[in-house]
């Protein structure tokens, strides 16, 4: 592919996924902050789930809106990925240690921990596409 | 060449050496400390950022962008994360043990209200602010970087900092609130 150069590169029409990201983790800390809210009690889980399960269907959505793009530097998206991906899973198992060690259990603990996988894999998408997104395509 | 100032790493990781000493420990002063230094500094940097910074930065020529942009924006990765975690982990462990996040607390909507404001600060840094100063270190290491896209990766950092800093005057109101 040719490699353009100026503002026509940097203002290039790209997937809206910055922004669906955005409004998974702004689902995802409405669950969390909705939780904590109620501590040491424990919460009715409707709006909880409910949240839970749009945030998750709103990172499907931008994972099949990224999938579809051709032209993409796929293999500067997976470096930064990856890496990235490794520094949030470490945050998340401090993070659910922190769930098990202030005994939080059954139902509570499926919501915060399904909470907290896609709170850990929406970050990495989001650096990654921003870095690629501006990288050349070979 | 790395990305990262990889000599500020040894400082960052006494910091949150500390940091975790001070959490496992229990210690009431050094919590204050991590929580009200690093949230000064945050909110001061943050603003700083948003509105002097980022004007002036508008004003100078491309070339001037990129100089101040390569030297500031390696530091950034690492100041900016490591007061994140310094201010909000201290300042959950100080609430946990004052008893604020107890739902029986008087002030308890306050507590819930800075909970609020750190969600959408957190969705803000995450989602824009982070992205776009990992994504113009990748840009300046290429052998002629895009002025236009860093330009934009800048406004776009600049203009988050200033809006992160600005709800953190909403926080520092909700926190004096909780201390008076």
């Amino acid at each position: 592919m040719a490699v353009p150069e100026g503002k026509e590169w940097a203002d290039r029409k790209v997937p809206p996924v910055t922004a669906l990201g955005m409004l998974s983790l702004a689902l995802i800390a409405g669950g969390v902050s909705y939780l904590a809210a109620y501590l040491p009690r424990h919460a009715p889980l409707g709006p909880a789930v409910g949240l839970l399960a749009a945030a998750a269907v709103v990172l499907a959505v931008n994972v099949v809106l990224l999938a579809r793009q051709r032209e993409f530097a796929w293999r500067r998206f997976f470096q930064v990925a990856r890496w990235a991906l490794l520094a949030y899973v470490v945050i998340a198992g401090m993070i659910e240690y922190a769930f098990v060690y202030d005994h939080t259990r059954g139902a509570v603990l499926v919501v915060m921990t399904l909470m907290l996988v896609i709170f850990t894999l929406t970050p990495p998408v989001l650096l990654a596409f921003t870095v690629a997104r501006f990288q050349q395509t070979s | 060449m790395p990305i990262l100032p990889v000599k500020a790493l040894p400082v960052v990781a006494v910091i949150v050496a500390c940091l975790i000493a001070a959490i496992g420990t229990n210690s009431k002063w050094a919590l204050d400390f991590f929580h009200v230094a690093g949230g000064g500094i945050w909110t001061a940097l943050d603003l700083f950022l948003g509105f002097v910074i980022g004007p002036i930065l508008g004003r100078m020529s491309i070339p001037a962008r990129i100089e101040l942009t390569k030297r500031l924006m390696p530091k950034m990765v690492l100041i900016i994360p490591t007061l994140v975690t310094m201010t909000l982990a201290a300042g959950f462990q100080l609430a946990r043990y004052n008893g604020m996040l107890d739902t029986s607390y008087p002030r308890h909507a306050w507590v819930v209200a800075s909970f609020a404001v750190v969600g959408v600060m957190a969705v803000i840094a995450i989602g824009l602010l982070e992205p776009a100063n990992i994504a113009v270190l990748f840009e300046l290491r290429k052998p002629q970087p895009n002025g236009a896209v860093i330009e934009k990766l800048m406004r776009r950092f600049i203009f988050t900092a200033g809006i992160t800093g600005v709800m953190q005057i909403g926080t520092l109101i909700i926190m004096t609130r909780l201390a008076s």
